[in-house]
């Protein structure tokens, strides 16, 4: 049995401890919103916060996990107004949308580093996460957006 | 009641069953008509008659509306509903939205390609909504006994204009639903639009933000299990023998099955692991050791392929798709020929939600759960295939994380019934991205050659266009003997009025390589050689590609478009490093300039791109420019990032790391217009990709003197 605390709730999961973190969020817990891309850290689709910092879960054991803090897509804000949610929805960011979990949880981790972000620092932090889409545009704007909403509110996770 | 009487009339009844709400519904053999009717007899009705039912306004005045088409991206989950909440005087936030199943007889042809959603229905969608909401009024009125001009509709309400009395639709929709609608309804110009024409937010984007969409790998059906398959790398092959002892030791496997996935006409065989999770299922296909057998079908490599082509349109004259004048008489006698070929390559369409399907047998009946593009195909195929009534295949759409042509083909969900009919429980395949990368079906490889003449005026008198490349019917229905059709796609047609001698020909060329549309079919291939080409001849006659369009493209709409483009890039006055292409794609006309400039360390660099996209009548000009952006950067990744080529029968590419993708450091400042205009409304989800690559590479060509004829290149090596 492995225990973590998943969006500050506790689980025991009877998992191999090999297993990537990716599938056992997926899998065992029933969180979907985590998505699957590329299982080999090429896409970011899988990005979920590990005690605050954003890794990707496809490469991830959950034995890396045990006892440790995990915050996915689901967990990032109680009523979908975490400010680059808002900011997502004001600049209609997704298309298909099957990136944006990985995109949001990526850029979160960005706006509490750095609560101001050049172009700059988006392209590092953001450059891990492919859009197939292509929404990347929106996704710069909505940084930007966010950080200004942010400001007002303050960003804790 | 037969299908005549109904088929005539345009008509509201009731069947006095008892109705639970109104339905909506198009008789689709006259489209033009509307019909409204309770839900049981449109259920009913549907025994006898093609009815769809697209809306529902229950009792409690809540409205429903089905979304018959998959949402891949490209927004007609959200478009549908702002087209008929505007005519039918609803709020589109009160609006609930659901997945149609798949029924043809319903809804038409779910085939979500071709850009064809909303062009294809948006007229009856303004038709069926306006009666609903005349009826309504109607009724209303009549229960007022007041005179129906005094009512009018307005959010989800009747209301009487002078006493200010209301009720909401779900009380009227039993009383409604007894009444005929007048013919002839006026529907609103485009200037009374509240919703139509407006950039609203899309109603899926809340759920694409905190992981609340359910995607077709977030299915989850009771009692379900998963799977992966290994299946044979080489496009055709089979299984010899297989070892799967490492596979069965895995904790959470419990079954090994050798299946045959059908793949159009043929099947390619693999071994398919089902496990209690994801992970020991990708464990276990790992694990096993299988002997391939590749006998009986070429092995084929890319450098073979493209020489092949190169061959074939030497001497080929191939099968002529349209033909006007003389071309070949003007070509021979011609002492300054432009003749040249274009090289375009094989792509994978690699939607960020790889390949998945949930399919659960139980014997006469069969049902599937996934992300899946073409329903009504699936539901052909596998009754046919498998032998269960097409009414009993029932395929339930999810959300899709990208489709891009891919998820049309049937063969992932013949798959999965495989593998359940197998295990006789429910079970959802996955697809890893090497499976989704390397399997295919791909879009097409193709060479041209193009032959063109300039006359004494400096302008175009003939131009001979032939193609060598895998014609994508030929998997669906068979090689016919005649040309493939798209031999043309995505030229303009005004080309056809100032080029006197012209031909399209189509020279065949077949490998075992299953291929298939992506995004923008042949016009994302046909457009970077036909206009490339066009470029070519401009800077030959001497004059500017923007002009050389003007004189070739009289027709007023496509002059417009040019002035258009030509003001928002700042044409006129441009410096260096500028290019342009417009193409014509589901109805929809596409210009771009891309300008591109060399840094001091001189790294090639696009700076800017504007496209001005004249669609006709559209409904919702954000979505409009989110595609047409999105569609920039997929045509950028597959000019100048990603290619699918092969060794020995073998794809080589296998994920993002040897397939790479446009990321956000890569994508330059993208403008986007749209023209103002009540035409017909053409399509928007792939229109904004072929203009890309031939206006890029003439801004390369314009900037550094350097010709690039074949895709995908490399920016830096330039
Ligand atoms: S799925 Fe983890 S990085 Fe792609
Ligand atoms: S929105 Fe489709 S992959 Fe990003």
């Amino acid at each position: 049995m492995i225990s973590l605390n998943v969006n500050d709730q506790n689980f025991e999961i009877d998992a191999d401890p090999d297993m990537p973190l990716l599938w056992a969020i997926r899998d065992l817990i029933g969180l979907t919103g985590t998505k699957f891309g590329c299982g080999v850290a090429q896409c970011g689709a899988c990005v979920v916060h590990l005690n605050g910092e954003a890794v990707r879960s496809c490469v991830t054991k959950v034995s890396r996990a045990a006892g440790q803090n995990v915050l996915t897509i689901e967990g990032l804000s109680k009523n979908n107004d975490h400010p680059l949610q808002i900011a997502w929805n004001e600049e209609n960011v997704p298309q298909c949308g099957y990136c944006h979990s990985g995109q949001i949880m990526s850029a979160a981790v960005l706006l509490r580093e750095k609560p101001n972000p050049s172009d700059a620092d988006i392209d590092m932090a953001m450059a891990g996460n492919i859009c197939r889409c292509g929404t990347y545009p929106r996704i710069r704007k909505a940084i930007h957006m966010a950080a200004e909403l942010s400001k007002k509110g303050g960003i804790t996770k | 009641m037969s299908n005549d009487t109904l088929s005539r009339r345009n008509f509201l009844r009731t069947t006095g069953l008892g109705s639970a709400g109104l339905f909506l519904g198009l008789y689709l053999p006259d489209a033009a008509r509307a019909m409204i009717m309770t839900e049981h007899e449109a259920l009913a009705a549907d025994v006898y008659t093609e009815l769809t039912a697209w809306v529902l306004i229950e009792p409690t005045g809540k409205v429903t509306l089905m979304c018959h088409r998959a949402e891949m991206g490209q927004g007609v989950y959200h478009s549908i509903a702002q087209i008929i909440a505007e005519e039918l005087e609803v709020d589109l936030a009160s609006v609930d939205i659901k997945f149609a199943q798949g029924n043809e007889k319903k809804y038409g042809s779910q085939l979500t390609g071709g850009s064809s959603t909303i062009r294809g229905s948006y007229k009856n969608s303004l038709k069926l909504s306006a009666s609903a909401r005349v009826v309504l009024t109607m009724a209303a009125a009549a229960r007022w006994a007041v005179p129906i001009a005094e009512c009018y509709a307005e959010s989800g309400h009747v209301i009487h204009k002078p006493t200010g009395k209301k009720f909401h639709f779900g009380e009227l929709v039993v009383e409604a639903a007894k009444l005929k609608a007048p013919e002839n309804i006026a529907l609103k110009p485009r200037s009374a639009y509240k919703l139509i024409g407006k950039p609203l937010h899309r109603k899926d984007t809340p759920m694409k933000t905190n992981g609340s969409a359910i995607f077709g790998l977030d299915k989850r059906i009771p009692g379900m299990v998963f799977a992966a398959v290994e299946r044979n790398p080489r496009l055709r092959g089979k299984i010899k023998s297989f070892d799967d002892s490492a596979t069965r030791k895995i904790p959470g496997v419990t079954n090994v099955i050798k299946i045959a996935m059908g793949v159009y006409e043929m099947d390619r065989e693999g071994v398919a692991v089902v496990a209690t999770s994801t992970w020991a299922a990708l464990q276990g296909k790992k694990a096993l050791k299988i002997e391939w057998d590749d006998t009986g079908f070429e092995h084929v490599n890319s450098l073979e392929i493209f020489s092949k082509q190169r061959e074939l349109l030497k001497t080929e004259e191939g099968r002529i798709l349209t033909t006007q004048g003389d071309p070949n008489g003007v070509i021979t006698q011609s002492k300054d020929l432009l003749d040249v070929v274009y090289e375009t390559p094989y792509q994978s369409h690699c939607a960020m939600e790889p390949l998945n399907c949930i399919a659960h047998h139980r014997g006469d009946t069969v049902e599937i759960w996934g992300p899946v593009q073409a329903p009504n195909w699936i539901q052909d195929y596998i009754s046919k295939k498998m032998g269960i009534a097409f009414e009993k295949v029932i395929v339930n759409m999810t959300f899709l994380g990208g489709g891009f042509g891919r998820k049309a083909l049937t063969d992932y969900p013949h798959e999965a019934l495989v593998i359940s009919k197998a295990i006789g429980l429910p079970v959802q395949v996955v697809w890893t991205r090497e499976d989704d990368a390397t399997q295919g079906p791909f879009r097409p490889g193709i060479s041209y050659r193009c032959q063109g003449v300039i006359d004494g005026n400096k302008n175009i008198s003939a131009i001979k266009f032939r193609m060598a490349g895998q014609n994508n019917d030929h998997f669906r229905s068979g090689d016919n003997g005649k040309a493939n059709r798209s031999t043309s796609e995505g030229w303009l047609k005004p080309y056809f009025e100032s080029i006197k001698n012209i031909s399209f020909a189509d020279v065949t060329f077949k490998t075992p390589i299953p291929t298939i549309f992506w995004r923008s079919v042949y016009a994302s291939t046909n457009g970077f050689a036909y206009e490339s080409f066009v470029n070519e001849l401009a800077h030959k006659s001497g004059k500017d590609p923007l002009e050389f369009r003007r004189e070739h493209l009289k027709e007023e709409r496509t002059q417009k478009l040019l002035d258009k483009v030509a003001e928002v890039s700042g044409w006129k006055n441009k410096g260096k490093g500028f290019g342009m292409a417009v193409t014509e794609c589901f109805g929809t006309t596409v210009a771009q300039v891309v300008k591109v400039s060399k840094s001091k360390g001189g790294k090639l660099k696009i700076d800017q791109v504007w496209a001005v996209v004249d669609c006709g009548w559209y409904v919702n000009p954000d979505i409009i420019h989110a595609q047409v952006e999105g569609a920039i950067v997929m045509g950028l990744g597959a000019a100048t990032i990603h290619e699918i080529t092969f060794k020995d029968g073998l794809v080589e590419q296998h994920n993002f790391y040897d397939y790479k993708m446009p990321r956000i450091t890569d994508i330059p400042p993208i403008e986007v217009h749209i023209m103002e205009n009540n035409e017909d409304a053409g399509g928007i989800g792939e229109p904004g990709l072929p203009p890309f690559a031939p206006a890029l590479t003439d801004a390369i060509f314009d900037l550094t003197g350097k010709r690039i004829r074949k895709l995908p290149f490399d920016m830096a090596s330039i």
